[in-house]
């Protein structure tokens, strides 16, 4: 049975007050907090075992190399992929996707290729794009949204040609909330000969991840957004398209033969990780697999719709609150919103000073916000740990922002 | 209520005022004006500062842009300010108001500074110095070129 109130002793900065006020923390999207299982998984690793892996013969650097080796096994069972060397750990989703644009998109492109995408992209999936276009004379095609900020197969159709050679998207839009098909782009994408590239930074800490089922080529994602540390995330790709990609970052650790004027790589998946390893991240981000997995991804899906549909449901009240994207049904726990008259700062201050952490301005989505017509907006978010009452602390909050600048405006 | 007086201190009477009622809003021609666009990129804030300066004055400054009301009501209060000010004035003013956003000591008594010692609030909430400061970034930037 999922607890909300047993999950959430297990979040230590839950348990303080901001600004004389419990903390809501409803910033999920931008970073999750970490459970203590994740936290002493680190402190066990530094205070005990911290080694360099794959080349101390000593007994610390075998034990740290288990569970950083340990860690990629973890990965790939979570996403279900086939192999464990489809597995390549990175910074997080903004390298994983620098990785493809780079080391496939730049190599393979040539001029007039198309790379299709979607206006709700993360800045992290559209400027390595806008990279690859400018070094090959590839061009960029913009799916265009449905008006509740969705996207219909219809105009993935016609958007995708022969001449496309990638088409990326993400899972979960981090502003909107929306869900993309993205199987069935990507099968669109297939039967053009394209590649299809997902973006699951904001799909994985919610949803089960399934790679063969998704039958994506690429999958990017953090660990820090789904109840890991920071600096770790990680690259799936499919062995064959790895396998025919060159490495990213050159020196140690990737290497086979060194010679002064050539060298050869190691095979998949060391060819990816150049440098010492994010030993300690990579063992977090395996706790966090554990945690969630414990909990059961389907259980926290659950508990966040319920969320998400009772915050739409108390914002009706209030009609000078805008709230963009599909309906409750149809997103994710994320939740941008506007108030009339007031700047989106100045409801997250508001709101500060009522305990409750919301983000405030763009999201790294300029383009989505071109489209939605405000340079910015408010974004509650909601994971495992949020309750019905963190909901309703937040709607008054709101309430204090629109009487405190309504009370302002009035004078 | 120490967080609702704490947040009147950052939304003091007169910055709403300059929120509301924003003075030197609009734009000048681009014959005669200096123009430049500056972005706070890590919250979408614009704004866009017009300066006629003729002989090393100030003799006009106007801007347009969007922003929460920190940010708007500075750019009020900059521009008000800076009119007839000598270039060198109008940057010794901005090193002035950088230093009381930091909360760092300044000088309050070489000019006369008016309205944008409201803005002092900032200091509490450092996640707000950026939007306060974005104005006079564009006018150092206009005036040192
Ligand atoms: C949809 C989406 N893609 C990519 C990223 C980038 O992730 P990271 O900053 O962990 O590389 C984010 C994070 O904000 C995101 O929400």
């Amino acid at each position: 049975m999922f607890d909300v109130q047993k999950v959430r002793e297990q979040f230590p900065i839950l348990h303080q007050e901001v600004n004389g006020h419990p903390l809501v923390y409803l910033d999920n999207s931008a970073t999750s907090q970490k459970p203590i299982q994740v936290i002493e998984a680190l402190e066990e690793y530094y205070n005990s075992y911290n080694s360099n892996v794959h080349r101390g013969v000593h007994t610390l650097g075998s034990k740290a190399t288990d569970g950083y080796e340990g860690a990629r096994d973890r990965v790939q069972s979570f996403i279900n992929a086939k192999n464990r060397e489809e597995i390549i750990f990175t910074r997080g989703t903004t390298t994983a996707l620098n990785i493809v644009a780079s080391s496939y998109a730049k190599a393979k492109l040539n001029e007039g290729d198309e790379i299709v995408l979607t206006p709700m992209e993360h800045h992290s999936n559209i400027i390595p794009w806008q990279q690859v276009a400018k070094a090959t004379g590839a061009v960029l095609k913009y799916i265009p949204l449905q008006p509740d900020g969705t996207i219909s197969l219809e105009d993935v159709e016609e958007t995708v040609t022969d001449k496309t050679k990638i088409v990326t998207m993400v899972h979960v839009s981090n502003v909107l909330g929306t869900m993309n098909p993205v199987k069935e782009v990507g099968e669109i994408a297939h039967n053009h000969g394209a590649i299809m590239i997902v973006d699951g930074a904001q799909s994985s800490p919610h949803k089960k991840i399934d790679v063969q089922d998704l039958n994506c080529d690429f999958f990017a994602f953090s660990a820090h957004k789904m109840c890991g540390p920071t600096g770790i995330g990680a690259l799936y790709g499919k062995k064959e398209l790895l396998d025919d990609m060159e490495p990213f970052e050159f020196g140690g650790e990737m290497i086979d033969e060194v010679g002064l004027y050539e060298s050869t790589w190691k095979e998949l998946p060391y060819k990816f990780e150049g440098g010492t390893p994010i030993i300690g991240g990579a063992i977090g981000f395996a706790k966090a697999i554990d945690y969630l997995e414990e909990i059961g991804l389907e259980n926290i899906e659950a508990h966040e719709k319920m969320l998400v549909q009772y915050a739409m449901d108390r914002l009706t009240e209030h009609e000078d609150v805008e709230v963009y994207g599909p309906p409750a049904d149809q997103r994710a726990g994320i939740l941008t919103f506007n108030i009339k008259g007031v700047h989106p700062h100045d409801v997250a201050t508001v709101l500060d000073s009522q305990g409750v952490a919301v983000r405030a301005g763009h999201h790294c989505a300029r383009p989505l916000m071109n489209w939605l017509g405000c340079t910015a907006t408010a974004r509650a978010s909601f994971y495992l740990y949020n309750t019905k009452s963190d909901v309703d602390a937040f709607v008054d909050a709101l309430v204090t922002a629109k009487e405190y600048f309504g009370d302002v405006y009035a004078e | 209520m120490s967080m609702q007086s704490n947040l009147d201190t950052l939304y003091r009477q007169v910055i709403m005022d300059h929120y509301k009622n924003p003075r030197n809003r609009g734009e000048l021609d681009e014959n005669d004006a200096l123009t430049i666009n500056m972005n706070n990129p890590s919250c979408g804030d614009r704004i866009q500062l017009h300066l006629q300066v003729e002989n090393d004055q100030v003799v006009d400054a106007k801007f347009t842009g969007e922003g929460c009301s920190i940010s708007l009501s500075s750019a009020s209060m900059m521009t008000d300010t800076v009119k007839g000010k000598s270039i060198e004035e109008a940057l010794e003013i901005s090193g002035i108001f950088s230093e009381m956003v930091q909360g760092k000591e300044y000088d309050d008594e070489k000019y006369d500074l008016g309205d944008i010692e409201a803005l002092q609030g900032v200091t509490k909430f450092p996640a707000r110095i950026k939007c306060a400061t974005l104005a006079w970034k564009a006018m150092e930037k206009g005036l040192d070129e």
